[in-house]
């Protein structure tokens, strides 16, 4: 049973040594690279039904015993981030078996593709914040090859960027880091936990406290730090932006919410600021949007306003508002990550990208354009869609503590989403193509290839987003199980250092 | 490059500056050394001859595909974390073995060796791939 918390990260390098080994041979590495995620969504559903109840998975890599060993952490939180990654990982390698150029593939897209994988869950599972910086590294490592791999014009621009910034992140991050060990003298969430919570200097806690906010609001992508994110997320192939869109800013989002309840306990200067953040990281992202005409940097400018969402629950810092937080998360990859698909299969099929070219796709493309629609929906927050149940228990604990400003901002913010997505509604299914557009007038032929690969994702996704607005009250009550386990470290912090203290 | 000075004594270094890496690699076990820094001297060594000779015949020297080492050295490391589970233990932890060969003679070896020379192995790999990459580019444009 001590395997079972290390696999999520032992599988991916795993299949990705695997895929290295295989270089001439590409079936091979597709499903390899398929198995292997498959193998890693099972994994993450075995550890989510194992710690759904509240129990918590602990295992102390090498067998050295916490604060001075790696610890592995899972939580429910874990779990459902666990789940996530191999479900978005699972699908963007099938997705990517007709979408992946040839090119990419020979020059070890699917051994990178896993790699960031690995990076992704070390960073859910891990316990020790040095670790977490590690995993950080692996994550960032991966993403900038998969980003710059091709290497065409766009993609070289923004990868410089997305490079650039990412590595002042690390700098501030391991500052931090740093500061912190000088400070306390270890590096274990949960051992950090206790000491910082019997420190006599909140104030200069709160200082470094700061320092991870920018580190990982820069990962993050909140406000005024994205710029980042829509200079680089539409340039990659299809399956590598779907799956950036999907996990890569939820990490930092992830990372947040367990500093900021595990390690930090923020005082009401944090929280304002906090709210502030996620009141313009809201408007901004939704006004950047609707400038766009690009398919994909339009979604760009919606994951940032989205994660203001999730900055706005961890900033209200009640049981219901984490939860709330947790569940948009969740919600918001399943959206985000099919619309970026769709945008993908309206590109792999015609070529452009810009939606004024567009036209006609729902005469053309009657069920392609209710997937889009579901999903588009669900990221508006009409009901009965995922979106809504979020939207709804945000608003109503930020009512609940009294934070009117940013929760209407919020519900603001959520018709300007709508508008957007009507925007490409209007703009790529519903207005007749227009008589220069490039698209074919008759409507696309499909092979059964692509069926599977293409519309086999979207489907599904489509299908979990109806699945989690119906059954919003069994995933809330799991998110408020994840929230509740935040609040209350107690568990945690006796199940990573037993009685207590150091021995 | 074609400096006969270098040659001769690349063809000499060589060998010795692997048996070098080979000693930090073992003497890393107790001491300042280790399988990072051994698999940096053993890849100066390869850069050492594809300056005195050239990319072509330094990849020769190496005789498997550096990427292929880089992915054998993973596995190596990967593997020697397994030990620790296959006995019912945490991943990573270590698994020690003691043979007697003769009464003086006590070798004592146990997997954190193994996952050195995996180190060992990547860090070969990956800067051999990399300065290569770079030489050969360098080639192409001059």
């Amino acid at each position: 049973m001590n395997a079972l918390p290390a696999l999520p990260i032992l599988l991916p390098l795993l299949t990705g040594i695997v895929c290295i080994l295989m270089r001439g041979n590409l079936p091979a590495q597709r499903m390899a690279s398929i198995a292997g995620c498959l193998l890693q969504l099972v994994v993450a559903v075995v550890l989510m039904v194992r710690v759904g109840g509240g129990t918590l998975i602990v295992a102390q890599m090498g067998d050295w015993a916490a604060p001075y060993g790696i610890t592995l952490v899972v939580d429910v939180l874990s779990a459902i981030m666990l789940v996530m990654s191999g479900l978005l990982g699972l699908l963007s390698a099938v997705y990517g078996l007709v979408t992946m150029d040839e090119r990419r593939e020979r020059h070890y897209y699917h051994a990178f593709f896993q790699i960031l994988l690995m990076g992704v869950n070390g960073s859910f599972l891990t316990g020790d914040l040095f670790n977490l910086y590690v995993w950080f590294e692996v994550m960032l490592m991966a993403s900038f090859v998969l980003l710059a791999l091709g290497g065409e014009r766009p993609q070289l621009e923004g990868a410089i960027k997305y490079v650039a910034l990412n590595f002042l992140a690390s700098a501030l991050f391991l500052a931090a880091v740093g500061i912190l060990y000088g400070l306390t003298g270890t590096l274990n969430m949960a051992d950090l936990a206790l000491v910082l919570r019997g420190s006599e200097d909140p104030g200069l806690i709160t200082t470094v406290s700061m320092l991870f906010l920018v580190a990982f609001g820069i990962k993050a992508a909140i406000f005024p730090l994205f710029f980042w994110l829509p200079a680089s997320y539409h340039t990659p192939p299809a399956p590598v932006s779907a799956i950036f869109a999907g996990l890569l800013t939820k990490v930092g989002v992830y990372a947040l919410l367990r500093m900021f309840t595990l390690v930090f306990t923020p005082d009401t200067f944090t929280l304002q600021l906090i709210l502030m953040l996620a009141a313009f990281t809201m408007v901004t992202g939704v006004l950047g949007a609707a400038a766009q005409m690009n398919f994909r940097r339009l979604l760009a400018f919606h994951i940032i306003s989205q994660i203001g969402y999730m900055i706005m629950g961890l900033g209200l810092f009640t049981q219901t508002a984490i939860a709330a937080a947790i569940f948009y998360m969740v919600h918001n990859i399943i959206a985000k990550t099919n619309l970026f698909l769709i945008a993908g299969i309206v590109s792999h099929k015609t070529g452009i990208h810009d939606l004024k070219q567009m036209g006609g796709l729902f005469k053309a493309q009657p069920l392609f354009s209710v997937g889009f629609l579901i999903a588009a929906m669900a990221l508006a927050g009409l009901p009965p869609l995922s979106g809504f149940f979020g939207k709804w228990s945000l608003a109503q604990s930020g009512f609940a503590v009294e934070r009117y400003a940013v929760t209407a901002i919020a519900l603001g913010v959520g018709l300007l989403t709508l508008f957007s997505m009507t925007k490409i509604w209007n703009e790529a299914f519903w207005k007749p193509r227009p008589a220069d557009s490039p698209l074919p007038a008759t409507p696309w032929t499909w092979t059964t290839r692509e069926r599977i690969a293409l519309m086999g994702p979207v489907a599904l996704l489509a299908a979990c987003s109806v699945a989690l607005g119906l059954g919003a009250g069994w995933a809330l009550d799991l998110c408020g199980t994840a929230a509740t386990q935040l609040l209350n470290p107690a568990a945690y912090l006796e199940a990573v250092l037993p009685g207590g203290a150091r021995p | 490059m074609t400096s006969l000075i270098l040659r001769t004594a690349a063809r000499y270094l060589f060998p010795l500056i692997l048996l070098f890496s080979i000693y930090v690699l073992f003497r890393g076990h107790n001491d300042p050394g280790g399988g990072f820094v051994g698999g940096l001297a053993a890849a100066s060594a390869y850069v050492l001859y594809a300056l005195a000779f050239d990319v072509k015949a330094a990849r020769g020297l190496l005789r498997v595909d550096s990427a292929r080492l880089t992915a054998w050295g993973l596995l190596l490391a990967l593997l020697s974390g397994l030990a620790g589970l296959a006995a019912g233990r945490p991943f990573l932890t270590a698994r020690w073995g003691k043979w007697t060969i003769t009464e003086t003679w006590i070798v004592k070896a146990g997997t954190p060796l193994l996952f050195d020379v995996g180190v060992y192995l990547v860090v070969l790999g990956v800067t051999v791939t990399i300065l290569f990459a770079l030489a050969e580019g360098e080639d192409e444009a001059s």
